[in-house]
């Protein structure tokens, strides 16, 4: 008894704040231990069973992942995710990027444009998803129709294993836009006027002065742009799940099956529960890899003002 | 005179020197305007679809104004059709205010004990809780069903609401508020005789305004658009979220997409509504979800 009161404080009063300080985090710290916690604990040990509808769990070491590595439908959807990736993030930020550099100017309805462009973002994956699906379609959707114009007639973008991961990526950008445009707004306040009084008496131009002093001031949100990018990417399924629902799920032969839909189908498709936490134990070490390396890569390329000053 | 010329001729200079920053300007305009119409024309092309009658969806070539509208009678053919869109919208809504008021009261008791207080755990406790963020959702789906299944929680409002009324994202935004509020108030209301319930209600939490409008933001858009926990936790025709009702027509090939976009319409106009009323603190809540890495 006397040990627990010693750990909790020196004085009566310290303890008495212990007290309540351990009051006020228990419930959201219980609910994140008993809703999150174990759930993460969980993962690691569902991922070592055998579990499906038919049979209880069961122990098998390491054979689902053996099973993954040997998995065509695994490895096309970590292909998937990763060209998906390769066609979402590039241009996301580099778009993104180039509205954030042109609404920081003085230019008229600033504010109206910047609603605009982030209108996007608060609405939800789904509604985006089906508003794009339509879009899509090859003959009476606003893009089939553009495109009639220019003698390309009934491209069945959802169907053809080809095409199917261009309109993921093209709803996935639209609505990720506004997102990295505020983080990229946001950093350009950041940057001293003063840099570009120096550089412009220096008699750098525009584009020296975007090179020199923009681009290097830029780099820790260019940084933090490009790994929520790159994890969002990683985490695409609202968009699949919707998109292909009326034509094949997941896309013709599995074409638009990401690794997040793969684990969704592996779970609440094929009922392999053991099978589905190695995808999602998979999943999540792919992220955590890519924060990792970000982070070491970051302290070579990124400049942070206080390690100069 | 020479003090004129002299000035016309700066006159001439600046002006001279302002056609090309002015025309970079109308170019810059040019381009954010072209962008702005690319990004509204979807949310056009779903109000225009949402009021065709469906003899007008398979037309050629494409009209943005319907020769007949027809909004009101997609709106009663969606709630004829579907059962239950009212009922999927009043559950997000439900939901929704579940998860922000039950996040605010969690959120704002820990924020604030691990801000003000010392006790024995404190740090591990709390970088425990940031070490959840890094895991995504998605990774632990399977557990969470499990879970919820074990518990004999699923296809319940419990099920949809209680495990997001915590939060460690929540914690770590509202605990980074709290601690910019001076610390001499706090002292000046203990001494006063306030216990540390009153203080945070008194004085921590009105002085955290912004903060708390742009958490709250950020809950309620993610509460409402959420998608893959409501599929897999509650999906019967009573606890069905309205996300979770748009995908079940989209996947019924035979639901004409007047009626899907009525849906989407439908469920994308609250957040639009709020966003309207609320932009400042969206984009605060953006700017402020992007230090959460």
């Amino acid at each position: 008894m006397t040990m627990i009161r010693n750990a909790l404080g020196e004085t009566p009063l310290a303890r008495r704040r212990a007290l309540w300080g351990l009051a006020l985090v228990a419930p959201n710290i219980l609910g994140l231990f008993f809703f999150f916690g174990v759930p993460v604990l969980a993962a690691f040990a569902t991922s070592l069973t055998e579990w499906n509808v038919l049979k209880p769990a069961e122990f098998v070491g390491l054979a689902n992942f053996v099973r993954l590595a040997n998995d065509a439908r695994f490895w096309q959807a970590l292909g998937n995710t990763v060209r998906l990736l390769l066609m979402v993030v590039p241009t996301g930020v580099a778009l993104s990027l180039g509205v954030a550099l042109l609404l920081n100017q003085r230019v008229p309805f600033r504010t109206l444009l910047r609603t605009v462009y982030f209108l996007p973002v608060v609405t939800s994956t789904v509604a985006a998803s089906v508003v794009w699906t339509w879009i899509f379609q090859p003959r009476y959707g606003l893009l089939g129709n553009a495109l009639a114009i220019f003698g390309l007639r009934d491209v069945n973008w959802l169907t053809r294993p080809d095409l199917v991961l261009i309109p993921i990526a093209v709803v996935t950008i639209w609505q990720r836009l506004g997102f990295d445009m505020v983080l990229f707004l946001a950093g350009l306040q950041t940057i001293p006027r003063e840099l570009y009084e120096a550089a412009t008496i220096d008699g750098a131009n525009r584009w020296q002065r975007f090179r020199f002093v923009t681009l290097p001031m830029l780099s820790p949100t260019t940084f933090l742009v490009s790994v929520l990018a790159i994890i969002n990417a990683f985490q695409i399924f609202d968009q699949v799940y919707i998109m292909t629902a009326r034509t094949s799920r997941g896309g013709v032969g599995g074409s638009a099956s990401t690794l997040a839909y793969y684990l969704y189908d592996s779970a609440f498709g094929r009922f392999e529960y053991g099978y589905a936490s190695a995808v999602a134990l998979v999943l999540f070490l792919i992220i955590l890899a890519v924060t990792v390396v970000q982070l070491r890569l970051q302290r070579r390329w990124v400049y942070y003002e206080s390690e100069h000053g | 005179m020479v003090e004129q010329q002299g000035r016309a001729h700066d006159a001439g200079m600046t002006w001279a020197r302002s056609i090309p920053y002015i025309s970079g300007r109308v170019i810059s305009f040019l381009i954010l305007v072209a962008g702005a119409v690319i990004m509204v024309l979807p949310f056009v092309w779903m109000v225009s679809t949402a009021c065709k009658p469906a003899s007008e969806l398979q037309r050629l070539p494409v009209r943005f104004v319907p020769e007949t509208p027809s909004c009101l009678e997609n709106l009663n053919t969606l709630y004829a059709t579907s059962g239950g869109f009212n009922r999927y919208l009043l559950n997000s809504g439900l939901v929704t205010v579940g998860r922000t008021i039950g996040q605010l009261v969690t959120c704002s008791l820990a924020a604030y004990g691990f801000a003000r207080f010392r006790f024995p755990g404190r740090n591990v406790l709390f970088a425990l809780s940031l070490g959840l963020l890094m895991v995504p959702f998605q990774a632990i789906v399977v557990q969470e069903y499990l879970l919820l299944r074990q518990i004999g929680w699923l296809n319940t409002f419990a099920a949809l609401i209680v495990p997001g009324m915590f939060s460690a994202f929540a914690l770590f935004l509202l605990r980074q508020a709290f601690l910019q509020v001076p610390i001499e108030l706090e002292e000046a209301a203990i001494i006063d005789g306030a216990n540390p319930l009153q203080v945070l209600w008194k004085v921590t939490l009105p002085l955290s305004g912004p903060a708390l409008a742009a958490f709250a933001v950020i809950t309620v858009q993610a509460a409402w658009n959420d998608f893959l926990f409501p599929l897999v936790a509650a999906n019967t025709p009573e606890t069905r979220v309205v996300t979770i009702g748009i995908a079940l027509l989209q996947g019924e090939r035979s639901t004409p997409y007047n009626l899907i976009m009525m849906g989407s319409f439908l469920a994308t106009l609250p957040m639009l509504a709020l966003f309207v009323l609320l932009q400042r603190y969206f984009i605060e809540g953006v700017a402020m979800s992007g230090l959460k890495r």
